[in-house]
């Protein structure tokens, strides 16, 4: 299913969030179970399923990764449930630093402050990955594909040490 | 039954009726139903003038009893006497004694684990229990409305899991009430709240009830209230408060003797009276009468029930911290604190709430009635009374959903604050050679190991063709519906060969119990349950009908003249069936309608969503 074409928006990674918003609820208003309450049970069924459809559209198009990840999988190169290694040393280089720096945290002397800068430099990174994703899908042809689908790669990373860092803080500070 | 009225094709069906619906508030402690008359939302009044009663069920040797009449036994026959019930919904007897240390019930369990109580008139699960307690609702809202309830909303704390959200249904279906839907709780408060204020932005809606608690961030903008994230604990509020005063008094008077049921209902209540009192003033004088003749008296001040009770504040705070992360905002956000529930009077709860959130709280609506209200006003809409009403409730699911896999681990396939209605398919396989069934089991909860996870249901999909470990492919879909509830389908498709099995994940009832339940439940001791089925079958017609009907009115251009005619005689089947009483053509005639419209049905949708994307701007919304 496209979900751009769901929502009659433009295939692009650069979307209008507003905008998609503002068609989300349109279409909520139109096939929401409760405009169905007193309709057949085909009907109250398929309201449910449609709105379903129309959730999961909005929940994949709303977030920088998941839309990252159906676009490509609408130009041909499927990424769920792929067991694709990253080969990019200096990546992977960093990616120790970053985790071992995670693991010091709650060993330094503020670790209140320490979580913070972490989950910033961790926020740098991903709006870099997303910045070059941009770029890079525009321009189309399959080496820059191909380089979107290992940014994508990449910011799975990123976004796995992001909620290990949130797990952190939450063991940490209790909440 | 009176015949059912057709018009002409092409002409229009009869005028709008008023469809009477009201919205109810099954509580902890208290319940209340409420109703939109001549288009105000108003907690209905019985004839005493009376507007809430106590959620409490009295077994007696004369019947049984609901409400004050129900309460005057709390303490005489306490083991007839259930209160608090809603704790009890889609529990077992495990996780009832491992909670509760002492309560004055026998208590047993169901074949499947499920807590039961004793009572002299038999054993009853908290199905039946909260039956009773709508029964009462339900029969003043048809009076004071002079009529036959088309539907009801039942509210629900969000953080309900599906079992305890299935038997809250179930206990109106006993009674052959229709339920248009399960709301939650802060999501009714909201809805009493915003459109009574017309209010744009964020709020948290903190409701601490009689036994549960529930913390809501909703997004409110033009009539929709939008759930951004909900936390909270289905077992926590008034009552352990209650408890957590009553083991204070219990130390304080040094008394270690027997605890019969009439004294722990005593102590609890005594308990409640001074948490009560100390809202109002700084300190409470204390009297009990113990069992060996010796009065205690004694005396507790705010600051010490306050040191009491912090422990249960902080778990409410922390619940707030989680679901302010959750929805990926800041507290700073949050334009406005709406407090709901009757534990929300303590004033400590207050002060902490209001620490948290850096500001004063709202507690200006009655937090008791708010809830009923907001219900009433949904249940008005899906009856259909307001058609050009533009609200729109987008809710999330409370606790992710998951299965079971090799070593005891739970696999996510919904994760919590999903908006629901919402689908979601995984695939797994097999592991081991030839392996040709495999045991698939439902869980909801966040943790990782199976054991800390509520155990939704288990089933079995067989016919799986032998094949090597790891290579058939099981695609399993989850779905959950608007009222939170869930059903799975599980397929084999690697081979080609398809097995699909549908489940309802039904609290752990066996079907025997469920349909004993059915039969014992008074309202139906003068009918059998065949006439139920019939009056029930007979409604799903009109419905059926009467839809069929207004989407030909709006949308026949949407068929050829062939499909047309098709669905006009199947409708025509179907009203000759209504006027009948053989249940088996109704049935019949329900599927060739349903049959006949496939097609229409699917087209009118797309249709609905053309429409809604088309000259539509930002702008507008």
């Amino acid at each position: 299913m496209n979900y751009f074409e769901l929502f009659a928006l433009p295939s692009s990674f650069d979307l209008n969030v507003n905008e998609l918003r503002a068609k989300y609820l349109e279409l909520q208003r139109a096939v929401h179970p409760d405009k169905f309450a007193n309709a057949s049970e085909r009907e109250r069924l398929l309201a449910v399923q449609t709105t379903a459809q129309i959730n999961d559209g909005f929940a994949v198009l709303k977030t920088p990764i998941n839309r990252a990840e159906h676009l490509l999988a609408l130009a041909g190169i499927e990424l769920a449930h792929e067991h694709q290694t990253i080969k990019d040393p200096m990546f992977l280089m960093e990616q120790m630093e970053l985790r071992e720096a995670l693991e010091e945290i709650p060993s330094c002397d503020d670790p209140e402050q320490a979580i913070i800068d972490f989950g910033q430099q961790i926020d740098r990174h991903i709006s870099g990955f997303e910045q070059q994703f941009l770029g890079l899908f525009t321009a189309g042809d399959e080496l820059s594909l191909n380089t979107c689908a290992d940014n994508v790669r990449k910011l799975k990373f990123m976004l796995k040490l992001a909620t290990e860092a949130r797990e952190l803080e939450e063991r940490l500070f209790g909440f | 039954m009176a015949l059912l009225q057709i018009s002409e094709p092409g002409q229009s069906t009869a005028p709008h009726q008023h469809r009477l619906a009201a919205g109810i508030d099954l509580g902890t402690t208290n319940s209340l139903v409420a109703s939109v008359r001549s288009g105000e939302a108003i907690i209905l009044h019985d004839s005493n003038g009376v507007g809430s009663i106590p959620s409490i069920v009295h077994y007696g040797e004369n019947g049984v009893s609901v409400g004050l009449e129900a309460k005057a036994y709390a303490i005489s026959d306490a083991v007839n006497t259930v209160a608090s019930v809603k704790r009890f919904m889609g529990r077992t007897l495990d996780d009832i004694t491992a909670s509760h240390k002492e309560l004055p019930y026998n208590l047993s369990a169901s074949k499947n684990g499920l807590v039961t109580i004793e009572t002299r008139t038999g054993v009853v699960n908290p199905i039946q229990v909260s039956s009773e307690i709508l029964k009462p609702l339900i029969e003043l809202a048809k009076s004071t409305l002079a009529g036959e309830l088309d539907g009801v909303v039942i509210t629900v704390p969000a953080y309900f899991d599906d079992a305890q959200r299935q038997g809250t249904k179930d206990a109106a279906e006993l009674l052959g009430v229709k339920v248009f839907r399960l709301l939650n709780e802060p999501t009714a408060a909201a809805i009493a709240y915003g459109l009574d204020n017309d209010q744009e932005g964020i709020i948290a809606v903190y409701d601490l009830g009689g036994g549960t608690f529930d913390i809501s961030i909703l997004r409110l903008n033009k009539g929709v209230f939008e759930v951004l994230a909900t936390g909270g604990d289905s077992a926590l509020g008034g009552d352990d408060i209650d408890q957590v005063v009553s083991d204070w008094i219990i130390e304080q008077s040094g008394y270690d003797g027997e605890h019969s049921p009439a004294l722990q209902r005593e102590i609890m209540l005594l308990a409640c009276r001074a948490k009560e009192s100390l809202s109002l003033q700084d300190s409470t004088e204390l009297t009990l009468n113990l069992p060996c003749g010796n009065d205690w008296h004694g005396q507790l001040s705010r600051e010490v029930f306050d040191s009491l009770i912090q422990p249960i504040v902080k778990r409410t705070l922390m619940a707030c911290r989680r679901a302010v992360r959750d929805a990926e905002i800041k507290t700073c956000d949050i334009l406005k604190v709406v407090m709901v529930g009757g534990s929300t009077r303590v004033p400590l709860v207050r002060e902490k709430v209001g620490q948290y959130f850096e500001q004063q709280p709202l507690t200006s609506i009655d937090p008791d009635k708010v809830v009923a209200i907001g219900a009433a006003i949904q249940a008005d809409i899906l009856a259909g009374n307001k058609p050009d009403s533009d609200m729109l409730l987008l809710d999330v699911l409370p606790l992710s959903l998951g299965l079971e896999t090799m070593g005891g681990l739970t696999e996510k396939v919904i994760t919590r604050n999903t908006t629901i209605p919402v689908a979601k398919a995984q695939e797994f396989t097999t592991f081991k050679d030839g392996q040709t069934a495999m045991a698939l089991h439902i869980l909801q909860g966040e943790r990782e190991l199976v054991e800390d996870c509520r155990s939704l249901a288990r089933f079995e999909l067989r016919g799986i063709p032998p094949m090597a470990a790891g290579a058939a492919h099981i695609r399993v879909t989850f779905q959950v519906d608007a009222d939170g509830l869930l059903s799975v389908s599980a397929m084999e498709k690697s081979s080609g060969v398809q097995t699909s099995i549908e489940v309802k994940p039904s609290f752990g009832l066996t079907d025997n119990e469920v349909a004993s339940m059915i039969k014992d439940s008074m309202t139906y001791a003068k009918d059998d349950m065949e006439a139920r089925m019939l009056a029930e079958e007979k409604v799903e017609a009109s419905r059926v009908h009467e839809g069929l009907a207004s989407a030909l009115q709006d949308d026949a251009h949407l068929l050829s003249g062939d499909e047309k005619s098709q669905i006009e005689q199947a409708m025509a089947q179907l009203a000759s069936a209504h006027a009948g009483d053989d249940l088996k053509l109704i049935k019949e005639a329900i599927a060739l309608c349903d049959t006949a419209s496939q097609d229409f049905a699917s087209r009118r949708m797309d249709q609905s969503i053309r429409q809604a994307l088309s000259g539509q701007s930002v702008d507008n919304i």
